[in-house]
């Protein structure tokens, strides 16, 4: 009774490690997305000052958001096929660390 | 096409959602609502994110501003494709503590604190009216559109009535249909399908305008790209502290807006459904986004300048005569500001009755709550007004702005003020350091700067505000200018408020969060959101109640109902092992009840509910920390230690079966041997006798022939016992070949009695010929020496005075069965379980003809003809249960 419970296994089967790795990739999918959304503010601007060079069109920066955005969320598909929704590994990062 | 016309295809279109919501109703009140719970219909509501001004709103965004209405739906889809590491906490979060709104869940982790809730409430209510406004003025705007296209124009006094006329019809729908129920945790079933079709309304009203316009007018997509980059819009300029803001905004919005955490939580009818919605519902956005820049460009071009861009949805069409594609444009407005009143409007509601009416109604009568009359009508009462408190604000707001505001300036403004909640909301379910104390700091800080630097200034300057104090300050104080906080002015008025309440309100809650401690419940609370997917089972929070059960179930069925209070009550007495409707009142029932009445009226109230009829004997801080955090961890651990026990005691438990059946068997099996040995020498005695005398000369033939018969007669009880011996060794042996053949059931009786030698006198055998006729292929033989052996046996052990047997065929879980029943004693318990042992032999000895051997044969036989023999205990007499061979019993049917 007052012996600690078993500590989750630090290396686990070939198959919980892979559906691991994908949930992994489920938590970083939304800050690539951020990053990739984020680019356009790079790109050069009317108000840049002289020397800038060309200057980026609306029809453009349509085309790479919205494209991002048709990869992002067929990323989002496969990712979310793949991920048993189930805990049962226990893998939580998000839980745990946040033991205060 | 008269205005008339359109007012008539409103209605029209109006009484068919009220068609479509009653239907769903209908349907989910009579258990077929299992479709309306699925995915699909789950993304299509997460729609109403896609309000009017997305619809009109957009499109005058990216006319003004370009590209940058897209970061409102970027943010989200950041948000929804991230699901995995936000949204399903929540869910499971609401799914676990029964949570029906935000303020429910920030009351609820704070220590269910019924200030946090209210303080909520009324941020919620404050933000989401310019919210609503701007759904009645886009309304009111689309119609105007069509009637000033008519031969009368409209005045200000017909624009107002008109949104008065909306913002009626819109009450009286959603009371309609939203407080039919009060488990705010029920899945509203006509509303979500009623907005379910809004969505796809809207989705193809917009792209069906986006179509016409890039392949009507605009000449396909390369012409349209060109048109683009000739426009007003041609070049990509934005501020990066717009772009970044308001994309950080609209995807804390997602999570904050109370119409949303109603959708994405609270009607959440399955985790898995978010699995869907996390590539569906950006997929939706981008849908409803791709023909935004298009049509804002063309309308730019072919209408005449200064028409209001938030319209050109609208005026676009019909300056080109499309009357049919205006018409189903404005269905798509209509639609979208319909649904996102009637969701939030609801939302708010059961914030305001939960947590402001009924804590103070409550409060009001303290003492007397417990015995007076119905608390459910209270709360109705209080959820429809509240329904049209927010609807009049709504109309307040817009009457205030005077209408004239660009659509997405006033959604920001909402947007700002909402996402005030973020900080208390993913503090609370990731940070378990977050106390109430800092969560009431951060959400007044956050909420005074919204309405000092944006909210207030938005009626217009020197209308709230003096012109002075926008310039200068409070009392000329240059540090507090509303758009310029410390002195930094120049940044844009929505960057300037979500930075500043958004670092400050951060800071404050964190702070004060640092600063002070927790109270018991709240560390409870906290260890059970942020540690949500470790036990999802509720710690408990009462210690043995004083309360008596009948207390309880006479509050709870105020609350929930008479039927379902009862329905709870009985299955907790049933989990107990206790019959009737009054549980053992255990802590875990306590709690229980408390999550179940939280679905009704909000976690602070049922607490403070159940916290009067407990009076007292509420929990003590060494009861809960004894309970929080490590103490859980223990618990659970026991509680596998538990199982591992139970499963022990099972095993055991079978061993010890089986070691009682071996030790009764032994005693068995010596006695068999004692009376085979007896029954096989006992023959063997009078033949070899008998033999002799014949040897003697002189014996009269009569007497020849009298000891001959005998010795006749003992070879043949011999024989028999020797045969009944063999059979049953070639039986289990399995060597035995099955003669199939097809038949009756009834000639297979009717042989059985037959051959068995009943006569009337020795036993009555009743049968029902009539349900006998099942068609058998079986080996009928063997199946005819089962029945003779169970039809002797009654005769032989039916110890009744007038001695019957049953014989009757029926199905049990489909399986066909014939039951042979005495009228005798039965054969007692201890026997039962040795009957088909082939040593065993029950009771009188001197009554038995064979060896104990008949019933072990029958069971060998069944088993390999595929079907069974089994005793059944409790008929009143011996009753034995065969059943028939499966497979073959199924083909003959």
């Amino acid at each position: 009774m007052t012996s600690p419970p078993p500590r989750p296994p630090v290396f686990v089967p070939r198959a919980s490690y892979r559906q691991r790795r994908i949930r992994d990739m489920a938590r970083l999918l939304p800050m690539v997305g951020a990053v990739l959304f984020m680019i356009p503010l790079l790109w050069p601007q009317r108000g840049d000052g002289p020397g800038t060079g060309e200057v980026q069109m609306t029809s453009g920066a349509i085309v790479y958001l919205f494209t991002t955005w048709v990869i992002l969320i067929a990323l989002a598909a496969i990712i979310s096929r793949l991920t048993g929704s189930d805990d049962a590994s226990g893998d939580d990062p998000a839980a745990p660390a946040g033991r205060a | 096409m008269t205005f008339n016309q359109l007012i008539l295809i409103a209605l029209a279109y109006v009484a068919f959602l009220f068609v479509i919501a009653f239907a769903a109703e209908r349907r989910a009140a009579a258990g077929q609502g299992g479709w309306t719970r699925s995915p699909l219909i789950y993304t299509l509501s997460l729609s109403i994110y896609c309000t009017a001004w997305t619809f009109y709103g957009a499109v005058g965004y990216a006319a003004r501003s370009g590209l940058e209405y897209l970061t409102i739906y970027l943010g989200p889809t950041l948000v929804v494709i991230g699901w995995w590491l936000i949204l399903r906490k929540l869910v499971r979060i609401g799914r676990s503590q029964r949570i029906t709104s935000i303020a429910d869940l920030i009351s609820s982790r704070y220590g269910k604190s019924a200030v946090l809730g209210g303080l909520v409430t009324l941020i919620a209510v404050a933000a989401s009216t310019p919210y609503i406004a701007l759904q009645l003025q886009s309304v009111t705007l689309s119609f105007s559109v069509f009637a000033n296209n008519g031969a009368t124009g409209w005045g200000p006094a017909d624009l107002n009535a008109a949104a008065l006329w909306v913002a009626a019809g819109l009450v009286v729908f959603t009371i309609l249909f939203g407080t039919r129920n009060l488990d705010a945790n029920e899945r509203h079933h006509g509303i979500v399908m009623a907005i379910a079709v809004e969505a796809v309304v809207k989705l193809c009203a917009l792209v069906a305008v986006g179509v016409f316009v890039v392949w009507g007018i605009g000449g396909g997509v390369g012409a349209t790209l060109a048109r683009i980059d000739a426009s007003p819009i041609a070049h990509w300029e934005q501020s990066g502290g717009r772009w970044a803001g308001l994309m950080f905004l609209s995807a804390a919005a997602l999570l904050c807006l109370p119409r949303m955490f109603q959708v994405l939580v609270v009607e959440n009818a399955d985790e898995r459904h978010l699995a869907t919605a996390a590539w569906a519902f950006p997929l939706y956005m981008l849908a409803m986004s791709l023909f935004v820049v298009p049509i804002a460009v063309v309308g730019l071009d072919l209408l005449p300048a200064g028409s209001n861009p938030d319209l050109f949805v609208l005026t676009l069409p019909l300056s080109q005569g499309r009357e049919g594609l205006a018409i189903l444009s404005f269905l798509g407005g209509f639609s979208s500001a319909t649904s996102m009143v009637i969701v939030a409007t609801i939302a708010l509601a059961t914030m305001v009755s939960n947590h402001i009416v009924v804590p103070l109604w409550l409060r009001s009568r303290r003492t007397s709550a417990v015995v007076s009359g119905d608390v459910r009508g209270v709360v109705l009462l209080a959820r429809r007004l509240s329904i049209a408190g927010v609807l009049a604000l709504g109309y307040v707001y817009y009457r205030l702005s005077g209408g004239g505001t660009a659509l997405a300036a006033i959604g920001l403004i909402s947007f700002v003020g909402v996402v005030q909640t973020l900080p208390a909301m993913l503090g609370g379910i990731f940070w378990r350091g977050a106390t109430r104390w800092g969560a009431a700091a951060g959400l007044l800080t956050g909420f005074a700067i919204w309405a000092w630097s944006l909210f207030l200034p938005s009626f217009g300057a020197g209308e709230v505000i003096p012109i002075d104090v926008l310039a200068n300050g409070p009392f000329g104080i240059g540090l507090l200018r509303p758009q310029a906080l410390f002195g930094i002015a120049g940044i844009d008025p929505v960057v300037h408020a979500v930075l500043w309440s958004m670092l400050l309100n951060t800071g404050a809650f964190v702070i004060g969060s640092v600063l002070t401690f927790p109270t018991p419940l709240e560390r409870l609370q906290g260890a059970q959101f942020v540690n949500v997917f470790d036990h999802s089972t509720g710690a408990r929070t009462w210690t043995q109640g004083a309360a008596g059960a009948e207390d309880l179930l006479v509050m709870s069925q105020r609350i929930l109902g008479a039927t379902e209070a009862q329905a709870i009550f009985q299955r907790a007495a049933a989990a107990q092992g206790k019959a009737g409707y009054l549980p053992e009142v255990t802590p875990d029932f306590v709690a229980l009840l408390e999550r179940e009445l939280a679905g009704s009226v909000g976690a602070a109230t049922a607490h403070a509910m159940i916290g009067q009829l407990i009076a007292g004997a509420s929990v003590s801080v060494q009861d809960l920390i004894a309970v929080a955090d490590e103490a859980a961890q223990i618990m659970e651990y026991s509680t596998r230690l538990e199982a591992k026990s139970a499963e022990q005691e099972r095993t055991a438990r079978q061993l010890r079966d089986a070691n009682e059946k071996l030790t009764a068997l032994s005693v068995q099996k010596d006695a068999f041997l004692s009376q085979i040995s007896h029954e096989l020498r006992t023959p063997m005695t009078s033949i070899r006798a008998f033999s002799e005398i014949l040897g003697d000369p002189g014996i009269s033939p009569a007497d020849q022939r009298k000891y001959a018969g005998i010795i006749e007669d003992e070879a043949q009880r011999l024989t028999r016992l020797l045969d009944d011996l063999l059979d049953l060794a070639v039986l289990e042996n399995g060597q035995v070949t099955l003669n199939r053949q097809d038949g009756r059931l009834r000639d297979v009786i009717d042989r059985a009695v037959a051959a068995a030698g009943v006569g009337t006198g020795d036993i009555v055998i009743q049968r029902r010929r009539g349900a006998e006729s099942l068609a058998l292929t079986t080996d009928l033989d063997r199946l005819t020496q089962v029945f003779i052996n169970l039809i002797a046996n009654a005769a032989k052990y039916c110890d009744a005075l007038q001695p019957e047997l049953r014989i009757w065929l029926h199905q049990v879980n489909g399986v066909q069965v014939v039951d042979f029943t005495d009228n005798g004693s039965g054969i007692d318990a201890d026997s039962q379980q040795v009957i088909f042992e082939k040593f065993s032999r029950l009771g009188d000895q001197g009554k038995a003809g064979g060896a104990g051997l008949g019933l072990a044969i029958c069971r060998e036989i069944m088993t390999r003809l595929g079907g069974g023999i089994a005793y059944l205990p409790g008929q009143g007499g011996a009753a034995f249960r065969v059943t028939l061979p499966q497979p073959l019993a199924l083909a003959a049917q």
